[in-house]
């Protein structure tokens, strides 16, 4: 892939053999194929025209080095626009607090139950930490089942109020539940719901107010397309979270939908999730992610081969 | 259901008092279908069918625009063979009638199973259900849960065991109590995985051995608000598992599952059913002319 594009541009270049600058007219057909990039990887559409027309902005009147082409200059103005894009400034994880509150929300079928066992794995096994698993998703067929089967595998207690039909008592209870317990950070698991959905995104928001959360986390499947930006806007706007998780990078998908998330609430994603076992978790690399929407090997080898 | 104030009447305005399909027309087709998850490529290939149509019907009038607007994007969805084809009410092609539910994890395989369950016993067939998800944390519970909230049957074995051989009870227990439809549920996987798609052949082989000529459907179960990597989904399950439907969920959302439209063009797998809720109600009967509708709907 990173040869098509690369491929695509040197081709939108090469009547241009011998010119030293990147110009408005020269610009337009690589600009065009950029853009087209950024869609086929689910970037958003109007997402994609703005950054594109950025990056012509930027380019134009660059100078052309001798060491490599014009198309390979383009590919790395992108990267480099879109890496800064994609971080800005260095994401903090806040775990601190007595307890502290992290609360997990999401579209069905994200990932958030995963994503929450791997966080309390992580807070326990790297940082020392002793959590507790909220199951506050009552809703879904044997959610609170799942949660507490996870908690087994990893070793963390999981808090379960079977017949409580009321997530937002289950996650204040459990507050109180872990200082009994000793726990100084609990993981609220809520159920999946869609940003249409106005009583379930009241009752999330009903959550966030009972506990007073230091971290909200938004956990996005990376293979979602152009509705990314409707849905973490729609997040945004009821829970104000403070990061984002991106799950499922271990498939294949070009996870444009990092960028348009990004470009569209500004907050930092914090946490990767690549698998299905408890370890399958990272920090976030926006040189990677850059690299993988745009569908590149390693561009910087390959512009300081040339 | 979804309003459609739609952009098709969006169109008819831009194009009110012209007589030919202009640029602006296109572009604003073009970003409708890219909005909707269409795709780059069949985006072209709808907009130059429609150019050439044009061109050579020398359309008139806004209607008449609409109609071919309309009536190209849904030529692209392929329709069901009817060898072998079936509804909830009319008799299954075979006895027992094998579904074999399939796609990557979280896009609502298990609850879409729940929900064909409480069609098909609503129209009065007996249905079995088999837990072959023996990996993800409480699966079985989750589709037992199902199998009690619809009152039908189900073939499990205890977590960890191996899937094949729960398929395979599955089609023994279909037989041995004269089922007509059988749904066999399986863990979510990345297409990008290899074992996990020889896994699945592996169960297809195992039931096959039981019943030479199942499983008569292997349904691909797509999340609608996922973007252009379907396409990768429905190409690798294909090739691992013969995919003869899919079913395209979460479309009470926002999100558009226009990518149905690539993949349709591409591989030629016809759509037959769409989720629009977690109820066991909140199944639809895939139809075309609604679907390209609401590809544009304006929110
Ligand atoms: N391959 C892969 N699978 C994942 C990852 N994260 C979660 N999953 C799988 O995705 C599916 C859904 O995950 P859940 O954690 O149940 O998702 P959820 O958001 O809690 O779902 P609901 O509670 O129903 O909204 C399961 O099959 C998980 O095993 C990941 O990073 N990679
Ligand atoms: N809004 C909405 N939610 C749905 C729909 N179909 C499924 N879901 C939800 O999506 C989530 C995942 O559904 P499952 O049926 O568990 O998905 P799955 O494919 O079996 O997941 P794995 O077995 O973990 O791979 C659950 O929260 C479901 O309630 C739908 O049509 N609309
Ligand atoms: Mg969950
Ligand atoms: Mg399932």
């Amino acid at each position: 892939m990173f040869n098509n594009l690369q491929d695509k541009l040197e081709s939108a270049f090469k009547n241009l053999k011998g010119q030293a600058r990147i110009t408005e007219l020269n610009v337009a057909s690589t600009i065009k194929e950029i853009r087209r990039a950024l869609v086929d990887a689910d970037v958003n559409y109007k997402i994609a025209k703005e950054f594109t027309d950025k990056i012509r902005e930027k380019a134009t009147g660059e100078k052309v080095l001798n060491a490599i082409s014009p198309g390979q200059l383009m590919v790395k103005i992108v990267k480099d626009e879109l890496t800064e894009l994609m971080g800005g400034e260095e994401a903090v994880f806040n775990a601190k607090g007595n307890p502290a509150v992290i609360l997990i929300a999401g579209l069905q079928g994200s990932g958030k139950t995963t994503f929450s066992g791997k966080l309390a794995n992580y807070l326990k096994s790297k940082k020392g930490l002793s959590p507790l698993l909220v199951a506050a998703d009552i809703y879904r067929p044997a959610a609170m089942e799942q949660l507490r089967v996870l908690g087994e595998q990893i070793g963390v207690e999981v808090y379960i109020e079977p017949e409580n039909k009321d997530a937002v008592s289950i996650a204040k209870n459990a507050i109180a539940e872990s200082k009994s317990r000793n726990k100084n950070v609990i993981i609220i698991d809520t159920a999946g719901r869609l940003a249409v959905d106005e009583q379930m995104m009241t009752e999330v928001a009903d959550i966030k107010n009972a506990v007073n959360p230091q971290e909200i986390l938004f956990v996005v499947d990376s293979m979602t397309g152009q509705d990314a930006v409707n849905t973490a806007k729609a997040f945004n706007e009821r829970l104000d979270f403070s990061g984002v998780v991106l799950t499922k990078l271990d498939g294949d998908t070009r996870g444009g939908a990092a960028l348009s998330i990004k470009y569209t609430v500004n907050k930092p994603i914090k946490f990767v999730s690549n698998g299905e076992k408890m370890d399958a978790l990272d920090v976030f690399y926006p040189e990677r992610m850059a690299q993988r929407i745009l569908g590149m090997g390693d561009i910087t080898t390959l512009v300081e081969r040339a | 259901q979804k309003t459609k104030e739609g952009f098709l009447s969006k169109i008819s305005k831009a194009i009110a008092g012209k007589s030919t399909v202009d640029e602006e027309v296109l572009d604003n087709l073009e970003e409708a279908l890219v909005s909707a998850d269409v795709g780059v490529d069949t985006t072209v290939r709808i907009i130059d069918r429609i150019e050439q149509r044009v061109a050579k019907d020398k359309y008139v009038g806004t209607g008449e625009l609409n109609r071919i607007l309309q009536e190209e994007i849904e030529n692209v969805l392929v329709d069901a063979p009817s060898v072998g084809s079936y509804t909830f009410d009319s008799p299954m092609p075979a006895k027992p009638y094998i579904i074999l539910v399939v796609g990557v994890n979280g896009v609502g395989k298990t609850t879409t199973i729940g929900k064909l369950a409480y069609n098909f016993k609503k129209a009065g067939k007996s249905v079995l259900l088999g837990a072959a998800d023996t990996f993800r944390a409480a699966a079985v519970d989750q589709l037992t849960i199902w199998s009690d909230r619809v009152g039908v049957p189900i073939v499990k074995q205890e977590m960890g065991s191996d899937p094949a051989a729960v398929a395979f009870d599955t089609a023994q227990s279909a037989v041995s109590r004269q089922s007509d439809v059988v749904i066999i549920d399986t863990a979510g996987r990345l297409h990008n995985k290899a074992h996990l798609m020889d896994e699945l052949n592996k169960i297809k082989r195992v039931i096959q051995k039981f019943i030479p000529s199942a499983p008569q459907e292997v349904l691909l179960v797509l999340d609608g608000s996922t973007g252009q990597n379907a396409l990768e989904q429905a190409k690798h399950f294909t090739a691992a598992t013969d995919v003869t439907a899919l079913a395209i969920t979460k479309l009470d959302g926002t999100a558009k599952g226009g990518v149905v439209l690539a993949i349709a063009d591409q591989f030629k797998i016809p759509v037959k059913f769409i989720g629009v809720g977690e109820k066991m109600e909140d199944l639809l009967v895939f139809d075309k002319h609604e679907f390209v509708d609401s590809l544009f709907s304006l929110q």
